[in-house]
């Protein structure tokens, strides 16, 4: 039996991969995508382990609500990506500095 | 007594029919006629105020009273009433609208319909200013004001004019921002924005008395504008269409001394008397220090807004002078206040009239010429004969000349401030002396003299609608001038209870302090 | 009586109305018609008034209400009496010479009608002027006779010269008007009321001898002035402005740059004369201040000398009359302070009649002289243009006091009334009304020998152009000469008799002095009563004034004036060469012109442009925009922060997290 803490750690770890690939990545929108979903995914890990630990369904359930969103989110996203490539002829997040002050 | 709600019309005409203007005008190119139609009707609504106001009681009359706000325990209400204060100043504001769409008529060609629906709905609200007797629903219309003459002075403006309206705009709200705070505390004082329920409020602590009397002066101050917040004036003067600078001239400052009038004295008397001097001294520094400012001016625009500020700082030398007569009168009913008040109210009914007539005329001008350089111009009165003659009348008119209504008031101010000081009366009637010399130096660069240049050889007499404008206010002028009765015995029962309000402020201050 | 009272002014008003408005309508010969016939209808409504006046009543009643303010009551209405109605005769009857004048001098002007309605105008409210019984009219009336003597002056507004000067006027009364009306508030604050007749009483009983009930206020007291003097102070720098007086003198040469038939009608006759019948009728209030009766003195003996002085060098033939005016009412103003009200007053009626004609005379010439008005190229004119020469002749005797003619007889009683005062100034005022009297001789009949007398100096075409002016001119010169002879004849009833000091406008209370007409307080300013006590009779003044040393020094002036400009010219060389400074003290009018431009002209400008300077650098600079600026760079400095990149926006969130959640931490373990 894996103790919940092991889960736990695994989900902390993803999560931190994913905020630090959002923050260190200066190259392409789509690894900012990618870290988005890992980082849903961290947290349907958290989900799924408490879930299993108390016994309770609604975590579960909640991993679904979760996934659908994140699917959406993707599908979304990557359709602004492809919009912006078309515009701007690259998705560099770099050169993404319209709001600048 | 008139029994419909002749105050909600005058506020909500204007403002429903500006936004019909602003959505079906342009469509059926008939914004011009159908914003005349208007005003005059308006204006004519007005008329019932006068004829059948009891100006013998001298109170509160033509109320209404609705729940506005009641969400959360807060008590807002819908309360309009006018008195003699208030009616003249509403009945200047109607008057001058029409005029104000007349003489914009053929001279705004771009976005006619929203120039147009502009000073409608600043009519309304400038009428809510006037009738409101709910603090909330007087500052919502104060600060809604500056909404429609923002967008006359950045619209239709002169090449400056984002600075200008911006400056302006920040300028009058960083005032009334204060304000706000201020009602918000009365009411958490005496639980109530109704007015007279603030009059009776009785002393607040020291500091905080203090403290809302200065954020009712610096409201009202810059708003006037007293010195040394006046510097927004001349540059929204100057970049101004025409109509805007008659509006700005004639009611916008108008509402600041009003506005001292409804809430500064009679709600923190105690505070306004201990700083009276303060307000007194700077009026004098306006009457002086800007009369010369205005000496030097080559724009005649800005040398008529120096002017305006000059004149001004006779209103708040009057309300202010009221403290000091009542406390050294020894006779009560005729102290001086009164007289103070009056001269303050007259100057400024008359200054409506003459500062409004004194930029049509720069108007006349600048739309012949495309200039407002004085030194552009020259010998006008040779090409311009009749526009000459109004010119110098209301010139003189502007110099205080008796017979004209520029003299009512500065004449009452003068002679209560000399029962007050001596040397307070001295400095005021320096402007007998400056008042003249810019004004009649502007006169004689632009109105006498040789024809200057082939510009001006050029230049056609007033037209009739121009002269329909101009004839107006030049009577109105006059009339003021010759026979003022009408309007100070209609005001003198309301000043009386006002001027009795703030003693009986007075009274009560000193009373709780002994005690 | 009320409704003729009414008619009177509002003839001329209508009259100006009709030329002004309708001016085209009516066309020339109308406006002349319209305006001239009205004016004189009111001059024979003041006659008709005069001869029915009760000699023991005054008409004292309301027009109609003004205002009323805090129990004052402020009202336009009329105070009829002697005083009043000599006014009106005289206002109404110059005013009605100059409009016929007119018709002849003003014959080729474009603004013909517009110069009619002027002058209407001006009688209009000339006449509310002298007619009023409040302090509130006086000062419209005040004000009024100033806009139109600012219109007047500027008439042809083509001329930088005459702009400049009417616009001079209108300021330098403006300073007088401004005294005049801080003395009508300190009045109010005694007396709470502005009907002079209230006035006079309230301020009896406050100020009834010498004790200081209401002093005014620390500073007035510590330059030693008492409440009385204050107001009599105020209301006499009015006074000076209107009838300037030095150092408010400076106005009244320069208005000359207006047609001619206004400088005789307004700056010598009538308006200049305003301040003269305005503290006459406010003498109740004069009386009551020594030390202002004092000031009077000093400033109008300083007047009536030191202008006529500059008289002597002027070559401008108007500018000469001009000078003259001023000395006269020089001469008027120290009447006043030696409290001859009647003096001062009756001989503001003679020099209305004999300077009038001077100056219509001057303009006679003008014309003849194709508008030239130097008097260095006239000369002769007596053979081409008798009726000007006679007439003018008349008006010159006059003026220098020639025993008979009008002037005498005023300017005597004026001379005799000083050296009976007992004020302390008035020994400084005989001295210089003495030394008057020849300057006067001097300066008027150099200027007569040079224009009608000696080579004809003109050019040729000037010369066979000469001749007499046509008779719309010359009648109003012959109808003012009569007056300029006869009006002295009644200084019997004017000056030495009840005249003006008997009709009471007030029942006699035992606190109050008696206020009449013109009251003085015979014992303290005894000056009329010993001129009364010394008077028998018209004749034995004439015989008198012939031994008397005024009359002697007048002739000598004229004797002098021969000499030199007739007989021996090298002469005036010789004292131009030996006293040059002197001629260019004179010359430089003591310098006043300079001090006002350079002091107050260029001050007032440089103190504007300080101000301005402040308002733009400091208020809108470092506050205004100052804070607008400030707003700015600090925005910009913090949009440092705002980079636009994505990974920074979410490294920031993710340490703002990380140190919520650290002091969440802290605060819960704490």
């Amino acid at each position: 039996m894996i103790p919940l803490s092991h889960t736990l750690i695994v989900a902390a770890i993803l999560f931190s991969i994913s905020l630090a690939g959002m923050f260190l990545n200066r190259k392409n929108v789509l690894i900012l995508l990618m870290c988005i979903e890992l980082m849903l995914l961290s947290v349907n890990l958290n989900f799924i382990a408490f879930s299993h630990y108390l016994n309770d369904l609604g975590g579960q359930l909640f991993v679904f609500f979760i996934l659908t969103v994140a699917a959406a989110e993707a599908a979304i996203g990557l359709a602004i990506l492809v919009t912006m490539f078309r515009n701007r002829r690259t998705i560099n997040v770099q050169n993404l500095d319209s709001l600048k002050g | 007594m008139i029994d419909w709600p002749i105050l909600s019309l005058l506020i909500w005409l204007p403002i429903v029919g500006g936004v019909g203007i602003v959505l079906l005008g342009d469509k059926l190119g008939a914004g011009r006629q159908a914003a005349l139609a208007i005003a005059i009707l308006t204006f004519l609504l007005s008329l019932p105020l006068y004829f059948s106001y009891d100006a013998a009681a001298g109170t509160m009359q033509f109320r209404e009273s609705a729940a506005w706000i009641e969400a959360f325990g807060i008590n807002i209400r819908y309360e309009l009433g006018a008195d003699g204060i208030a009616i003249p100043l509403i009945l200047l504001n109607t008057f001058t609208t029409v005029l104000v769409v007349i003489a914009g008529w053929e001279v705004i060609q771009s976005r006619v319909s929203l120039y147009m629906a502009s000073f409608l709905i600043m009519e309304g609200l400038v009428n809510g200013v006037f009738a409101a007797m709910d603090a909330i629903l007087f500052y919502v219309f104060f600060e809604g004001m500056l909404i429609p003459m923002f967008l006359v002075i950045g619209i239709w403006g002169g090449p400056n004019r984002i600075y200008a309206t911006i400056k302006f705009f920040l300028y009058t709200f960083f005032g009334s921002v204060f304000l706000l705070v201020s009602l918000v505390y009365l009411y958490m004082q005496g639980g109530s924005f109704f007015l007279p329920d603030l009059y009776m409020l009785g002393a607040l602590p020291e500091t905080a008395g203090t403290l809302v009397f200065f954020s009712f002066l610096i409201a009202f101050g810059v708003k006037i504008p007293m010195w040394p917040v006046h510097t927004w004036l001349p540059d929204a003067h100057v970049e101004a269409p025409t109509g805007g600078s008659v509006i700005l001239a004639a009611i916008t400052l108008k509402v600041g001394g009003y506005a001292f009038l409804r809430m500064a004295l009679p709600i923190v008397p105690e505070a306004a008397m201990e700083w009276s001097w303060l307000v007194i001294a700077l009026s004098l520094v306006a009457v002086i220090y800007i009369g010369f400012v205005a000496l030097v001016q080559t724009d005649m625009k800005k040398l008529v807004a120096y002017s305006s500020i000059a004149h001004m700082a006779f209103v708040t030398l009057g309300f202010f002078l009221v403290f000091k007569l009542q406390l050294s009168g020894s006779d009560p009913s005729s102290s001086g206040a009164v007289m103070a008040v009056q001269g303050g109210m007259v100057q400024m009914i008359s200054h409506g009239f003459i500062s409004g007539a004194m930029f049509l005329c720069i108007g006349v001008l600048y739309d012949r010429m495309h200039t407002r350089d004085i030194k552009a111009y020259g010998g006008v009165v040779n090409r311009m004969p009749i526009f000459a003659t109004f010119f110098v009348l209301f010139a003189m008119a502007n110099t205080g000349l008796p017979g004209t209504s520029g003299f009512v008031g500065e004449f009452l101010v003068i002679l209560a401030s000399t029962k007050a000081n001596f040397w307070v009366a001295f400095g005021a009637a320096t402007t007998l002396i400056v008042g003249a010399a810019y004004t009649l130096w502007l006169v004689k660069r632009v109105v006498w003299g040789e024809v200057t240049n082939g510009e001006v050889d050029k230049l056609t007499d007033v037209n009739k609608r121009e002269m329909l404008t101009l004839g107006v206010l030049a009577f109105a002028v006059l009339l003021l001038g010759l026979w003022p009765d009408p309007l100070t015995g209609f005001m003198d029962a309301s000043i009386r209870q006002l001027v009795a309000t703030i003693t009986d402020g007075m009274t009560v201050v000193t009373a709780q302090v002994g005690g | 009586m009320g409704t003729l009272y009414l008619l009177i002014p509002l003839a001329p008003l209508l009259g100006a109305i009709l030329a002004g408005f309708f001016g085209k309508q009516l066309g020339r010969k109308g406006a002349h018609f319209v305006t001239s016939g009205l004016v004189a209808f009111s001059f024979i409504l003041s006659v008709i008034a005069f001869m029915q006046m009760d000699a023991n009543e005054v008409y004292n009643q309301t027009v109609y209400q003004w205002a009323v303010i805090d129990n004052i009551k402020m009202e336009v209405g009329f105070l009829v009496d002697h005083l009043t109605i000599m006014m009106m005769l005289v206002v109404t009857f110059v005013s009605l010479m100059v409009h016929i004048y007119t018709i002849g001098y003003m014959h080729d002007d474009p603004g013909y009608q517009r110069f009619f309605s002027y002058i209407s105008l001006f009688t209009f409210s000339m006449l509310m002027l002298v007619m009023s019984n409040n302090f509130l009219q006086l000062f419209f009336g005040w004000e009024a006779v100033g806009l139109v003597s600012y219109l007047l002056i500027g008439f042809w507004y083509k001329k930088d010269t005459a702009i400049y000067a009417n616009m001079k006027a209108f300021l330098v009364n403006r300073v007088g008007d401004f005294g005049f009306l801080l003395g009508i508030g300190v009045i109010v604050i005694y007396a709470n009321s502005l009907d002079y007749i209230t006035v006079f009483e309230r301020l009896g009983v406050a100020m009834g001898g010498d004790n200081n009930m209401l002093p005014l206020d620390a500073l007035t007291q510590a330059w030693g002035l008492n409440h009385q003097d204050m107001i009599a102070l105020l209301l006499f720098i009015g006074a000076m402005g209107k009838s300037a007086q030095v150092p408010l003198h400076v106005w009244l040469p320069d208005s000359m740059e207006g047609p001619t038939p206004i400088s005789a009608l307004i700056h010598a006759a009538t308006m200049v004369t305003a301040g003269i019948f305005m503290v006459s009728r406010l003498s109740p209030i004069f009386e009551l201040s020594d030390t202002v009766l004092n000031f009077i003195l000093i400033i109008g003996a300083t007047t009536a000398f030191f202008m006529g002085l500059i008289g002597i060098i002027q070559n401008d033939i108007k500018r000469v009359v001009a000078y003259s005016t001023l000395s006269q009412l020089g001469y008027m103003v120290v009447a006043l302070g030696a409290s001859a009200y009647s003096a001062a007053v009756f001989h503001l009626m003679t020099h209305a009649f004999f300077k009038a004609l001077l100056f219509l005379a001057a303009g006679s010439v003008i014309i003849a002289m194709h508008h030239e008005q130097d008097i260095r190229k006239m000369g002769g004119l007596k053979r081409h243009m008798p009726i000007t020469y006679w007439t003018s002749l008349v008006g010159s005797l006059a003026l220098i006091g020639i025993p008979g003619f009008a002037g005498f007889f005023s300017k005597d009683a004026i001379i005799e009334a000083v050296h009976a005062s007992t004020l302390p100034a008035a020994g400084y005022a005989y001295f210089m009304v003495l030394l008057g009297v020849f300057v006067t001789a001097f300066y008027s009949f150099r200027m007569f020998f040079l224009v009608f007398h000696g080579d004809e100096r003109m050019d040729d075409h000037t010369l066979h152009h000469l001749h007499e002016s046509p008779k719309v001119v010359t009648i109003p010169l012959i109808l003012l000469a009569i007056p300029s002879v006869i009006a002295g004849y009644f200084i019997g009833t004017m000056v030495m008799g009840d005249f003006f000091n008997q009709v009471t406008l007030l029942p006699k209370a035992e606190h109050l002095h008696q206020v009449t007409t013109i009251m003085v307080d015979h014992e303290r300013h005894p000056a009329m009563e010993v001129l009364r006590e010394e008077y028998h009779g018209i004749f034995s003044f004439i015989f008198h004034g012939m031994i008397a040393l005024p009359f002697w020094l007048a002739l000598a002036g004229v004797g002098a004036a021969w000499y030199i400009y007739m007989k021996d010219d090298s002469i005036a060389d010789w004292f131009y060469n030996r006293f040059q400074w002197l001629y260019k003290i004179l010359d430089n009018k003591y310098y006043f012109d300079t001090f006002n431009q350079k002091f107050f002209a260029n001050g007032s400008l440089n103190l504007g442009t300080a101000f301005w300077t402040f308002d733009k650098t400091i208020i809108d600079g470092l506050f205004v925009n100052g804070v607008a600026k400030m707003t700015g760079w600090t925005a910009r400095l913090l949009s440092h922060f705002q980079t636009g990149y994505l990974y920074h926006y979410v490294m920031a969130m993710a340490l703002g997290v990380g140190f919520l959640m650290a002091w969440l931490f802290m605060a819960l373990s704490a």
